[in-house]
């Protein structure tokens, strides 16, 4: 069905049309519809007539609905004054047959909202003091269709200075989210944000300014343009945040001119190397560190593109460094920097490794790097528990860790076992033979 | 494997009625216009239209050339005179006048009109009356509100509902569902009962209510018995856990859209994607369709086995003998061959895929958060998740379980999760975050305070004039999940420690792996097996009531006389539902002797309702 497609575009430049003017038939067909309609609005016109007398009959017995359900002169005044077709009039004549057409917006609150929801003609002029407005607005709302609460919004919208429409909303929950739809589906940013401080809804309103940075493409006014938003009512938790948003992509900028450029002039070989895929603007802070241990590891905390800079600036964790920066080093194969990672010194000089996540998810990283034996067997050494350690070892074929393992748990029994798994003749099944024979351990079995 | 139907299982309704009529409604709209026209159709109501129409069906009616709206200028070369006839749904109608002012300012004069489907907003003419277009643009409606997905699937193709409705609060599709409901209730109705929970059920109940004493009632044989609405955030557990019957999973991976997947290469074993139609029609599916995955592997190389001796049936056969099998059977089984290797394709590469994601421990999590077990070793699990950058929807998916599950995450949590989230995937999700927790999706849980201190709370407000925080404490306090209190209610949660054989499923919660019974099919089962909510009252209160049961338009001799119409259920999901309830529902009407119809604004899945939350596209 899409254009394009060579048989279809045959058919159709070769396809033949009845000969006739568009306009004609067009004209024709509208007069008919129009003519249509016009019979069916006399139909309703002579209806409605009916339906008045009921109506005024009830107004008297005081039923709240309508206009015609409220007393008093002044409404009576207002009514007159508000529709010029009745002005004319006083209101106890009666009316003459040939000036039923002027009535035809003559129509309660609920008529109106019956037969927009029917989609017959109807008018919203009428409904002029605040009062009308508001009945025919909460009458809309009982109705339940969006659709006609949002044609009655669009109405106020023009009738109504802002204020006041404001004002009237707020009691109003339903028709409110309704008219915060519609602004922000027709992009009323400025009403929107006006709306929502008028309703002491700072958050909303500094989320809903926010949120037009995704508007900008260039980066350095989508910088200027954070800042800016730095000011705005966040909650602090979300202020922190969009510092932090501000903070991100003031330093991608740098590091992206400065990277760009070294690039470019083939200074540095791991560009050489492993050039970059994409630029780092608008990636998230991880995305940014990781790029950061990839491309700018062992660069002094002072510069911005270091990750000990990224760690510092952004509040990372200690547990997020780590896996973001295993998961570079490791891509790089650079098994040296991988096993510093994990290394901490005590106060006597002793080395340790350490680890704020088990080091059979270490192992598990390493291993979807590609890491060879050699580098995760030192991993899979460092698994305190002793079943999940030959369980992993087993897996990557670590027969050092397991051969140690049983040897240290004086488990002779599986030890001849595991001696049938490995090749006859192999270092390792040499290994094994030789602690067998060792007559100095004790076994257990 | 495939379950035997009861043999007195009723026969459903005949759908393809509904396609009919709004076939026949397009080409009258398109007769409106008589001569050549060219149709652009927005993209979203593509698939649906392909449903109903196809292309030998539009040019009969004079359709020149058929284009996507792609919001930008047209590019056509036919001459001025050609009008252009524009086919839209209305998610994207406020970028229409940037279409027509952009052929003004090329000095083109087009005429065009516009059909909105399923309806026309009063919000579009206003906006094209005030771009001055109005008159150059006329505009008209194509009530396609109902698309039969499957003999018992019908979709309004109406993505888009639960962010309108559940998120923006915008109530524009109600009347579009009260009128689906009506269209259904004048062709297969009277209905005898109607039962429904949420806001939205009960008033497009009221919708369709009203709609019915409108028009004229005709006396006819009904083909639908009940009728049971739900709202979509009565449950919002069931539609974020990940799927594992067969077609299920088919959506959560490869997106079924309208009915049809398009499978890639790797599934194809060949160099090109297709597009499979996957129904009833096809018969391999139709018998895995509801299965476990767990069980498909074993039926389908049971079936190649089959497969493989009908087909050496051949080797000694006579001549004669011979071209019976070629004229009777052979074509027969061709076409279960290639359904077979399809599904045999799809199958694996699933395995590869989830196997690559460690699909055991996800699930694991998944049902640790259902039981209330483990809760911290969960949250590092999600941590993980996040901190590794592995799929942005699953990370937010877990986290919704979480809160849902948990009645909220605990400030402390909340706060560290949803800063490591943002560091991870991007700062911009503020917004995403902001939109979960005005739906209830992902909340803070109110410390130290229980419900009375809340109330008392709210009742101190109503007298300041921050009217806004009041609706806030109100919503907050309304869409407290209560998901343990309903699990240990209505048994959601089966004893982990028994065994749960996938093979022989003894109740619904085998489409999770008899983790969980999903809540809304168990509600419906209840609801019909009481026959009304007598009995209930604990869960329609943790569930913010708004439940009803009516008895509906049939008088009382017709209730009297049990026909098989009463067996058939008609099941109304406003604001989606997924391929497992529906695989739920299946199966509670085999155990029931019942028929269901599904109804649904839309098929969803986790991905599907997450992405709609998500405002980080300008």
């Amino acid at each position: 069905m899409i254009r394009g497609k060579p048989d279809e575009d045959d058919y159709w430049n070769s396809s033949k049309f009845k000969a006739f003017t568009f306009d004609d038939e067009d004209d024709d067909f509208t007069r008919l519809k129009e003519s249509k309609r016009a019979v069916n609005s006399i139909r309703s016109l002579v209806e409605e007539e009916d339906e008045e007398d009921d109506v005024e009959k009830v107004s008297w017995s005081g039923e709240p609905v309508g206009r015609k359900a409220k007393t008093g002169s002044f409404q009576s005044f207002s009514e007159s004054f508000g529709d010029p077709s009745i002005r004319n009039y006083a209101p106890e004549l009666r009316k003459p047959k040939s000036e039923y057409k002027d009535y035809v917006s003559d129509w309660t609150p609920e008529e109106t909202v019956k037969r927009m929801q029917q989609g017959k003609v109807y008018s919203l002029e009428k409904f002029r003091s605040l009062q009308d407005k508001l009945l025919l607005l909460d009458e809309a709302v009982n109705a339940h269709d969006g659709n006609v609460i949002t044609a009655v919004l669009i109405y106020l919208k023009k009738s109504l200075s802002k204020e006041i429409l404001f004002r009237e909303l707020i009691t109003r929950e339903i028709a409110l989210r309704h008219y915060i739809h519609y602004l922000k589906e027709i992009g009323e940013q400025k009403l929107l944000v006006e709306l929502f401080k008028s309703m002491d809804r700072t958050e909303d309103m500094a989320l809903m300014q926010y949120r037009d940075h995704l508007n900008v493409r260039d980066e350095n006014k989508k910088r200027d343009f954070l800042k800016n938003c730095l000011s705005f009512p966040f909650s602090p938790d979300d202020a922190t945040h969009v510092q932090d948003h501000y903070t991100l992509l003031e330093r991608q900028i740098i590091i992206e001119a400065n990277d760009k450029q070294v690039e470019s002039s083939g200074q540095a070989d791991i560009f050489k190397k492993y050039p970059r895929k994409a630029s780092i603007l608008n990636m998230p802070i991880i995305t940014t560190l990781y790029y950061s241990c990839f491309y700018h590891y062992g660069e002094s905390d002072g510069t911005f593109s270091s990750p000990a800079n990224i760690r510092k600036t952004f509040r990372i964790s200690d547990k997020q460094f780590l896996l973001t920066c295993l998961g570079a080093r490791a891509k790089l194969k650079a098994w040296f920097d991988v096993d510093a990672l994990f290394t901490t010194k005590n106060w006597l000089g002793y080395t340790k490794k350490r680890s704020p996540i088990g080091f059979h998810r270490i192992v598990d990283i390493l291993q979807k790097n590609n890491a060879p034996v050699q580098v995760l067997q030192d991993y899979v050494n460092l698994v305190e528990d002793v079943e999940q350690k030959i369980s992993l070892a087993q897996k990557y074929k670590c027969h050092d860790v397991i051969i140690n393992t049983y040897r240290d748990l004086k488990d002779r029994q599986q030890l001849i076992v595991y001696r049938g798994k490995v090749e006859r003749g192999s270092s390792e099944y040499r290994k094994i033979e030789e602690i067998l024979s060792n007559s100095q351990l004790r076994w257990k079995n | 494997m495939a379950h035997s139907v009861r043999r007195d299982a009723p026969e459903l309704p005949d759908f393809s009625l509904l396609k009919r009529l709004a076939r026949d409604q397009l080409i009258y709209l398109l007769e409106q216009l008589p001569g050549r026209k060219d149709l652009f159709i927005e993209a979203d109501l593509m698939s649906p239209l392909d449903r109903i129409a196809n292309v030998t069906t539009l040019k009969q009616h004079d359709v020149d050339k058929l284009y996507k709206v792609e919001h930008k200028p047209i590019v056509s070369t036919s001459d001025q005179t050609v009008r252009g006839c524009f086919l839209y749904p209305l998610t994207n109608w406020f970028l229409f006048p940037d279409v027509v002012n952009a052929d003004k300012a090329f000095g083109r004069f087009r005429r065009y009109k516009i059909i909105f489907s399923p309806q026309k907003f009063y919000a579009c003419e206003n906006l094209l009356e005030e771009q001055g277009i109005f008159g150059d643009v006329t505009t008209d409606e194509w009530s396609f509100y109902l698309l039969p997905l499957d003999d018992d699937i019908i979709s309004l193709e109406l993505p888009e509902f639960f962010r309108d409705y559940f998120l923006e609060g915008d109530q524009r599709w109600v009347r579009t569902a009260g009128s689906a409901l009506h269209l259904l209730h004048s062709v297969y109705g009277p209905f005898s009962k109607v039962y429904g929970i949420g806001r939205c059920s009960k008033m497009a109940y009221e919708s369709w209510r009203e709609q019915v004493e409108e028009g004229e009632q005709r006396a006819r044989q009904a083909e639908i018995g009940n009728v049971f609405l739900i709202d979509r955030d009565v449950d919002l557990v069931t539609p974020l856990c990940s799927q594992v019957v067969y077609e299920g999973l088919v959506d959560d991976i490869f997106r079924i859209k309208c009915g049809c997947v398009e499978f890639c290469p790797d599934v194809t074993s060949s160099d090109k994607s297709i597009k499979v139609m996957l129904n009833s029609q096809d018969k391999v599916f139709n018998e895995i369709r509801n299965e476990h995955f767990s069980q498909v592997f074993g039926f389908l190389s049971q079936k190649a086995r089959n497969l493989q001796t009908a087909y050496d049936k051949r080797s000694g056969m006579d001549i004669k003998q011979m071209k019976t099998f070629v004229s009777e059977e052979l074509k027969g089984l061709k076409q279960e061959h290639r359904l077979l290797s399809l599904h045999i394709g799809a199958s694996e590469s699933m395995m590869k895929k989830k196997t690559k994601q460690d699909f055991q421990e996800l699930l694991k999590t998944e049902h640790s958060l259902l039981e209330g077990f483990e809760i911290r070793e969960c949250i590092s699990y999600i941590e993980e998740h996040i901190n590794r950058q592995v799929s942005m929807v699953e990370s937010m998916r877990l986290l919704c379980l979480l809160s849902l599950t948990e009645n909220g995450l605990l400030p402390k949590d909340y706060r560290s999760l949803k800063a490591q989230f943002l560091q991870s995937y991007g700062i911009e999700h503020l917004l995403t975050f902001s939109n979960l927790k005005q739906l209830g999706l992902l909340v803070e849980q109110q410390p130290g305070e229980t419900l009375t201190v809340m109330e008392s709370r709210v009742g101190k407000l109503v007298n300041d004039k921050t009217a806004g925080k009041l609706t806030d404490a109100f919503s907050s306090l309304a869409k407290k999940s209560n998901f343990r209190a309903l699990g240990r209610r209505l048994n959601l949660v089966p004893k982990s420690d028994e065994e749960y054989d996938l093979r022989v499923p003894r109740d619904m919660a085998y489409i999770f792996s008899g983790a969980y019974i999903p809540l809304s099919c168990k509600l419906i089962e209840q609801v019909l097996e009481r026959d009304g909510w007598t009995g209930l009252e604990e869960v329609t209160r943790m569930l913010n009531g708004h439940e009803f049961a009516v008895t509906a338009g049939s008088n009382g001799s017709d209730a009297r006389v049990k026909t098989d119409s009463q067996r058939i259920i008609l099941v109304m999901f406003l604001g989606g539902c997924t391929f497992s309830e529906i695989s739920a529902l299946r199966f509670l009407g085999r155990e029931k002797g019942l028929k269901f119809i599904v109804v649904t604004t839309a098929i969803t899945n986790s991905a599907r309702l997450l992405e709609s939350m998500l405002d980080n596209h300008a």
